[in-house]
Parts: C-alpha cells; sequence; structure tokens
C-alpha cells in the first residue's frame, strides 16, 4: 500500500517558486486578517451605535457568517485542493446544526 | 517508509500535513471530527437561545444587565490574533523552518492564556455578583455554552504545548507534521465559534 | 502466521484480547459482548412478558417493572444492536474494501473499551441501589423525578459509551474515504460497506446532540444545573427534541447495516447480481439523509402546533419512498435466480414481509391526527418492535449465520439454524403481532399490570406464549454456537460457494494482515468477477509481494475507558459522599494522564517482512 514517501528534492528554481507562492499566500492571509478584524469592529460598532436590533441582529450575524467563511477557506485551506470530503461533512454538519437551532428557537413551547 | 528522516527546505514536500497515509487519515479524520464538533456547538447554542433570560420568577439577571462589551472585544481580539499566529505557525512548518514555527506557536499559546484568562475573570465576576451556575436556566446554559468552548481553548492549549515540548529536540518529520497541522485547524475551530459566540451570545445579548 | 497459529495458554490470550487492535479481534470482542447483553436484554423482555401473561399480576412490582422494561429498551438499542452491527462492520468491512486494517486501529479499539465500560456500569445499577426506570427515552420531566440513582447510572453509561460509537463512526468513515483497494470506485463498493458508510455518518451527526442532551441531564440531576426544571426557567421539551434528534437518525444507523447484510445475502443465494445497485446506494444515501429531517414525528403530542406537524408527518411518509425501492430491488433479485435456501437466506426472506408490516405501521403513524390515537399505545410498541426485530435482529441473525465461517472459520449447524429461525420468526410474528390489536384496544404501553376483562387477557397471553417460543429460539443458537465451537471443523475459502465480494476471496483463517498483497479491483463483485474468469487465486493483485505495515498492541485504550469508568462513580455520589470529588478527579487523571502516555510515545507499528509471508503458502491451511 502506499505507506512509501517518494521524497523528491526540489531543485533550486522549483524550490523559490515555491518559496516564494507561499510568502504570497501569507500576504494573503495577512489580508483576510484585517478583513475579519475591521468585520469585528464594524459588528462592535453597529452594536454601540445603538440602532434598531431589528437592523443590526441580520447585519452582525451576516458579518460572523463572512469572517466564518474566511476563517475556513483562509485560515483552515478549505479552498485549497483534497478538501471536498472535509466541506460535504462540515456543511453536512451545518445543516443539522442550522436545523437544530431553528427548531429550538421556534418549536420549544414557549 | 522511514519515519526519521531528516528533511532538507528542498525535500520537505508541499503538503506534509497529508503525504503520509498516516496523515491522510488522521487529516481526513479530523475533519469529520470538527463536523461532529459542529453539530455540537449547534445543540449547545440551540438551548442557549430557548433558555435565555429565563429563570425562576423575578430574576434579576438579563443579558442586557450582565455583559460588558469592552472585556469581549479584547478576548475577541486575543483569540482572532492567536489564529493568525497559528496561520504563520503552519506556513514555517510547510517551509521546514522548525524554530520559527516553535516560536509563532509559543505566541499562539501565550494569546491563548490570556484569554482563558479573561474568561475565568470573566466567570468568576458573573460569580461574585450571585449569577453562580445553579442561579437559573439561563445561567447554566450560559456557562454550558461559553465554558465548553474555555474547555476546548484549555484542550488546545494543552495539546499545543504538548507537541511543542515533545518534539523540541526532534525537530520536524513526516510523522509529527500532521500532529502540528491538526492542532492548527483545532485552533481555527475554536475562533470559528467563538465568532459566534461573541456575536449571539454578547452583541446580540446587550441589545435584548 | 503459522507461529501465531500455536496454541496459546489462556493468559496470553486473554491479554492478546486486551491489547489487540485488529479488527478482526475487535470483532470477536464486539460479538461476545453484544451477544452478552442481547441475552441479558431477552431475559428481561421475558420477565416482562411473563408479568403480562395475565391480569392483576403481581410478579414483579410497579417499580421494578418500570427498571425491567427501561433496560430492556437501553440494553437492546445501545447494549445489544449497536455493537453487533459495528462487530459485523469490523469483521467485514476491511475485507470487503481491501484494506490491511481500520483507518484508526488504536481509536478502534478505543472505542470498543468505551462502549464496554459504559455497558458495564449501566448494568451495574442493578446491584447499586436499583436501575434507571424513566423509560428508554429518558424524558427529563420524569427522569428528574426518579429517586435513587438509577437515572444516573443511565446518563453516565451512555455518556461514557456514546464516545466510543462516536469514534467508531468516524474511524469506518475515514477507512472507507481513505484505504480501498485500487480499482474499489465508490460505485464498487459492495452494498454492506455503503450502508457502514451512511450509518457511521449518522452516527458523527446524532451522537453529539445525545451527548450534549445528556451532559445536560448530568449536570441537572448531580451538579444543579436547571435546564429541564421549569420553576427554574428550564425546559423539559429540550431533552424530548435532543434525544429525537439523535433517536431517529439512531433508528437508520440500527436499520441501515441490517439493509447492508440482507444485500449482501440476497445476490449470493439467488446466485445472481443484485438488482439496481445504484438505486440501492442512491436510496440508502437519501433515507441517511431523511432521517434528520423526522424527528420531532415522536413528538406530535407535544404540542408544537399544525404547521408543525404537518411538515414532520410529510416528511416521514417521503422515507417509505426510498424504503419501498430497496424492498423491491430486494425482491428483483430473487426474481429469476436460482435461489439456495440457507438459514442466512431464510432470515432474507422472512425479513421482508415482516419489515414492510413495521414500515406500513410506521407510515400509519405518520399521520400526525390517527398518531393522537395510536400514541403511547401498545401499537406503538408493535410497531417498533416489527422495524427493531423484524429488520434488525433477523438481519444479526442472518449476519451471525453467513459471516461466522469468515470470523471463526468453521460453520454453524444449518438444520439447528433452521430451527432457530422458525422458532424465533413464529414466535415474533406471534408476540408482536397481536399487539398491534392490543393497542387499538386501547392498552397504553408501560403498564405494569392491567384490570381483567377489558378484552385484553387472552391477547396478551398469546403474545406472552410468543415469547417464549423466540427464547427457545435463541437458546437453540446458543446451542448451536457451543457445538459449532465444540466441534472445530474448519471450512475452507468461500464456505458458501456462492461468494461475490472481495472477503469470500481471502484464505481461511484470514491471515491478521488480511492481504498478503493488495488487490486489484476490477467490478462489481469483485470475486464472482474472478470466479467466472477462472481465476483459482480468486483475485487480481495491484502490487508485488512486499513488507507489510502493522500497527502494534496497545493496552492503553483499556486504561483510558477504566479512567472514566472510575470517575462515573464519583460522579454519581457527588454532592453525597466526601469521597466523591476525589473519585472524580482520580478518574480522570488515569485518563489524560494515559492519553497523554499514548501522545508521548512514539508508536510507528512494525513491519512483517517480505520472507515471513512467502513462508507462509498465501495461508492456506
Amino acid at each position: 500500500m502506499a505507506h512509501d514517501v517518494h521524497t523528491h528534492v526540489k531543485s533550486q528554481t522549483e524550490y523559490e517558486y515555491k518559496r516564494r507562492r507561499s510568502a504570497n499566500e501569507m500576504r494573503g492571509q495577512l489580508t483576510t486578517f484585517a478583513i475579519m478584524i475591521f468585520l469585528t469592529l464594524i459588528a462592535f460598532t453597529a452594536v454601540y451605535a445603538g440602532f434598531s436590533p431589528n437592523l443590526v441582529v441580520p447585519i452582525i450575524l451576516l458579518l460572523a457568517v463572512i469572517q466564518v467563511i474566511l476563517q475556513l477557506y483562509y485560515f483552515m485551506h478549505m479552498s485549497h485542493k483534497g478538501h471536498e470530503t472535509a466541506s460535504m461533512f462540515l456543511y453536512s454538519g451545518v445543516i443539522v446544526g442550522l436545523i437544530t437551532v431553528l427548531t429550538f428557537v421556534t418549536i420549544v413551547w414557549w | 517508509m522511514d519515519l526519521n528522516t531528516k528533511y532538507t527546505p528542498q525535500s520537505w514536500p508541499d503538503h506534509p500535513e497529508n503525504s503520509t497515509l498516516e496523515g491522510k487519515n488522521k487529516f481526513v479524520g479530523f475533519w469529520l471530527f470538527l463536523g461532529g464538533e459542529t453539530v455540537t456547538f449547534a445543540s449547545l447554542f440551540a438551548t442557549y437561545l430557548a433558555l435565555k433570560n429565563k429563570g425562576p420568577s423575578g430574576m434579576e439577571f438579563t443579558t442586557q444587565g450582565l455583559f460588558e462589551l469592552p472585556l469581549v472585544f479584547i478576548m475577541t481580539m486575543l483569540l482572532l490574533t492567536s489564529s493568525l499566529t497559528s496561520v504563520y505557525a503552519m506556513y514555517h512548518m510547510k517551509n521546514y523552518n522548525f524554530k520559527a514555527m516553535q516560536a509563532w506557536l509559543m505566541v499562539t499559546v501565550l494569546l491563548g492564556a490570556a484569554f482563558l484568562g479573561f474568561e475565568i475573570y470573566e466567570f468568576s465576576h458573573y460569580v461574585h455578583l450571585g449569577f453562580t451556575f445553579n442561579q437559573s436556566a439561563f445561567s447554566s446554559a450560559f456557562f454550558i455554552l461559553v465554558g465548553t468552548h474555555g474547555a476546548h481553548v484549555l484542550v488546545g492549549l494543552g495539546w499545543i504545548i504538548l507537541l511543542m515540548v515533545r518534539n523540541a529536540k526532534r525537530g520536524l518529520n513526516l510523522y509529527n507534521a500532521p500532529k502540528f497541522y491538526l492542532a492548527s485547524l483545532y485552533w481555527h475551530f475554536i475562533d470559528v465559534v467563538w465568532v459566534f459566540i461573541f456575536t449571539v451570545v454578547y452583541l446580540m445579548g446587550v441589545m435584548g | 502466521m503459522s507461529s501465531i497459529a500455536q496454541k496459546k495458554g489462556f493468559g496470553a490470550t486473554l491479554w492478546d484480547y486486551l491489547t489487540t487492535v485488529d479488527h478482526k479481534k475487535i470483532a470477536i470482542l464486539y460479538l461476545i459482548t453484544g451477544g452478552f447483553f442481547f441475552i441479558v436484554g431477552g431475559i428481561e423482555a421475558m420477565l416482562i412478558r411473563i408479568q403480562l401473561a395475565q391480569p392483576d399480576n403481581d410478579f414483579v412490582s410497579a417499580g421494578m417493572f418500570n427498571q425491567i422494561i427501561t433496560m430492556h429498551g437501553t440494553t437492546m438499542i445501545f447494549l445489544a444492536a449497536m455493537p453487533l452491527l459495528l462487530g459485523f462492520m469490523n469483521a467485514v468491512m476491511p475485507l470487503q474494501i481491501g484494506a490491511r486494517d481500520v483507518a484508526f486501529p488504536f481509536l478502534n479499539s478505543l472505542g470498543f473499551w468505551l462502549f464496554f465500560f459504559g455497558g458495564v456500569f449501566l448494568n451495574l445499577s442493578w446491584f447499586m441501589g436499583g436501575a434507571p426506570d424513566a423509560g428508554w427515552t429518558s424524558y427529563a420531566s420524569l427522569s428528574l423525578a426518579s429517586p435513587g440513582h438509577g437515572i444516573d447510572f443511565y446518563a453516565l453509561g451512555l455518556f461514557i459509551s456514546g464516545f466510543g460509537t462516536l469514534i467508531g463512526g468516524i474511524n469506518f468513515l475515514v477507512t472507507i474515504i481513505n484505504m480501498r483497494a485500487p480499482g474499489m470506485t465508490y460505485m464498487r463498493m459492495p452494498l454492506f460497506t455503503w450502508t457502514t458508510f451512511v450509518a457511521s455518518a449518522l452516527i458523527l451527526f446524532a451522537f453529539p446532540p445525545l451527548t450534549v442532551g445528556i451532559v445536560f441531564m448530568i449536570v441537572d440531576r448531580m451538579f444543579g444545573g436547571n435546564f429541564f426544571d421549569h420553576t427554574m426557567g428550564g425546559n423539559t421539551i429540550i431533552w424530548e427534541h435532543l434525544f429525537w434528534i439523535f433517536g431517529h437518525p439512531e433508528v437508520y444507523i440500527l436499520i441501515l447495516p441490517a439493509f447492508g447484510i440482507f444485500s449482501e445475502i440476497f445476490p449470493t443465494f439467488a446466485r445472481k447480481r443484485l438488482f439496481g445497485y445504484s438505486a440501492m446506494v442512491f436510496a440508502t444515501v437519501l433515507i441517511g439523509f431523511l432521517g434528520f429531517m423526522v424527528w420531532a414525528h415522536h413528538m406530535f403530542t407535544v404540542g408544537m402546533g399544525p404547521t408543525a406537524n404537518a411538515i414532520f408527518a410529510v416528511a416521514t411518509m417521503a422515507i417509505a419512498v426510498p424504503t419501498g425501492v430497496k424492498i423491491f430491488n430486494w425482491l428483483l433479485t430473487m426474481w429469476g435466480g436460482s435461489i439456495v435456501f440457507t438459514t442466512p437466506m431464510l432470515y432474507a426472506v422472512g425479513f421482508i414481509p415482516s419489515f414492510v408490516a413495521g414500515g406500513v405501521t410506521g407510515v400509519m403513524q405518520a399521520a400526525a391526527p390517527l398518531d393522537y390515537q395510536l400514541h403511547d399505545s401498545y401499537f406503538i410498541v408493535a410497531h417498533f418492535h416489527y422495524v427493531i426485530v423484524g429488520g434488525v435482529v433477523l438481519g444479526l441473525l442472518a449476519g451471525l449465520h453467513f459471516y461466522w465461517p469468515l470470523m471463526f472459520n468453521t460453520m454453524l449447524n444449518e438444520k439447528l439454524g433452521k430451527i432457530t429461525f422458525w422458532l424465533f420468526f413464529i414466535g415474533f410474528h406471534l408476540t408482536f403481532f397481536i399487539q398491534h390489536f392490543l393497542g387499538l384496544l386501547g392498552m397504553p404501553r408501560r403498564v405494569f399490570t392491567y384490570v381483567a376483562d377489558q378484552g385484553w387477557d387472552s391477547y396478551n397471553m398469546i403474545s406472552s406464549i410468543g415469547a417464549i417460543f423466540m427464547a427457545a429460539g435463541v437458546i437453540v443458537l446458543v446451542v448451536n454456537i457451543i457445538m459449532t465451537i465444540v466441534k472445530n471443523e474448519k471450512v475452507g475459502r468461500d464456505p458458501w460457494g456462492d461468494g461475490r465480494t472481495l472477503e469470500w476471496a481471502l484464505p481461511q483463517p484470514v491471515p491478521f494482515y488480511n492481504f498478503k498483497q493488495t488487490p486489484l479491483v476490477r467490478g462489481l463483485d469483485t470475486f464472482w468477477i474472478e470466479k467466472q474468469e477462472g481465476n483459482k487465486e480468486g483475485m487480481t493483485y495491484a502490487e508485488p509481494v512486499g513488507d507489510i505495515h502493522m500497527p502494534n498492541n496497545s493496552f492503553v485504550p483499556v486504561v483510558i475507558s477504566f479512567g472514566l469508568f472510575v470517575a462515573s462513580f464519583g460522579a454519581l455520589y457527588n454532592g453525597e459522599k466526601s469521597w466523591a470529588v476525589p473519585v472524580i478527579i482520580l478518574g480522570l487523571g488515569i485518563t489524560f494522564a494515559s492519553m497523554i502516555h499514548r501522545s508521548l510515545k512514539d508508536d510507528h507499528g512494525y513491519h512483517v517482512h517480505k520472507e515471513d509471508l512467502l513462508d507462509d503458502k498465501g495461508g492456506k491451511h
């Protein structure tokens, strides 16, 4: 079975290419981080500003979802190849979870 | 396969986290585990939402009176930053730079510990106010939800520290690279959950 | 291998099983433990039927009766049916996909020992002040009021064994995703592997809500929480929802692998390929998916309102469609085949009408208005025994006879097997068919006795007589097993003569590394294809003979599980005994220390060398 790892020694060009590519990606991660901080700031400010909750609640929930998607796809590399199984099971979990939450805010007898 | 093969940055594979069968298995298994964890936390959130502000008649504690946003904001920033530092750690892991990875993991651990410290302070503050675990359905739901997240932070810290100590003298190989990678995935997932906690519990709580 | 086959002392064998990470041995552990609990649950069932055989009976007290029905349900579902299925999954699935072991052999062992200690803990309640007595569903409004420690045993025992099952589920999923042999595409996987896959996915998403619910229960009863106490703002419906969000998928976790076993048996003994393979796969996945959308049909009478009831009623009825697809596919597999009525085939044929009957009453209850009438009556009892016994237990017994030669290299006696089948099958219908009418006549479930002359007396007596038949069938089965073990007549490869899938292509007994060379899978029913082409070896190989990597045995899983077992006693007596908290800390200490020990020690496994394999002549003993 595929227990053997075939070590491949990169040539200098390949190696430099890889380093440059991952350095680029890391810059992207920094941007992601900046966006996440920004989204968090908006969320907190929106609450402090004292607008109507009917307006603010959907906005901050949306911001949370965006932030989580960034976290999953960039920080946790779900945008990379080889995450098909991972995302299928994660989304299945999300669906079951959403149904659960929906149930508990609608049909628990209050 | 000899797991103790010494690598150089040039021979280190592009995806050290899943270039062995064992690594692949761990990688997929851990993502499945995170799928299950999603359902766990969803159940806890659901219960919290159902029991929010519910208590014995005449209960004085409400989300609006209780929560203080500045503290939550600091905690959020700490955890969010620790998420970034663990990305840096994995960046260096993939570049086969063990020392830099350990350093960034150290920063992650410190930020996580600070977060945990604030959480413990927050909990003890509530308890002093009389908002104890046994006080009401609301308090039980709050402490279980946020406390479970805190327990995850604690486990994550223990895990990362254990990995750092265990491998301090050995450096990176294809046996421990998947372990570091999974620990960092776990750490990100903790941050994912926190994003919903600060939004649903604290921000929506303050608004009532 | 030849050295392994030599006789070992009892102590060495015991140590071997305590530390094993071999999926085939873990399967045997599951089979023994699950079989033991199946007998225990069966004795409880007999006590219930003795008590209810005649009106105004006082064979057991009302309180004892509640404990017996609770433990009967809990034992049968969590400690008998599921472990037995996990046992078959362990025994068969890795062989079916051409893997040398499961993805996480260590976790596989941990899963078993967690289940084992959870089950033992739950059953210790009988000797430590009384068993749980709030029904297997343990509704919070009732269970919070239950005095004594019964419910605490229930919550803690299921908490521990639930983790074991969850670990098992993840392990199987990863095994199927990552460790299929070359050529074994998803659409070439045998149906039993497919149902294992879907059932494991259901385990992954269904057990977390149960665990959360049980944590609430533990906290409420032992640590002063208020989740379900309405005077403190709690809400008992939360338990019902969490329990059934788990509980309904649980039904499919049980039935899908049974479907899988039957889907293997029909083509084998009809000697014809499975009709509508892709439709079967699709139906399996669809049942798994819909299984999560229907839990509230257990709660129609709770008062969720007409909208919610209507949604869940429609969703429930929809499940009948993929199930019907499966039934017709099985019938059409038999159609025109040259059928041999072996014992497994008898079970398979007997299963179809039994399960259809259970399914039809299921659709009846899915109609919410009718459910108001049927709810909490013996009709419900009849219905779920028709699906669980008529589906799952018949599947388990069929699987036991079918896979026995694969697991033990001997054959169960066919004559005794058929006697078991007829006794069990007749007894089953005698016991439960009449309970439909008891329900329609108004007999409520979970009553410990009833007044005479309501028209229930003779029906109850008939039901109890049926139970005796079932018990007799199980006794014959036990005799059969003992005789087979004593006789120990070895059978060779492909003992049924008509094996179709990869597991039957292996030499017997299956070598501990399963496949000397990884097979190359060339289509659905691989072994059948090779046999048709006259390939004596039964396999085409994907690689030359080479060193084989194997995991090391480990005692750590037992220690980890034992730690939780110890901690549970502390939690049980929290606030009551001064030693409670130290015991919790001690137990968790044992668990975490052994986990840390595990992670600090590198475990790379070992290699079986090529030369040793070649000595073995392919394990054809």
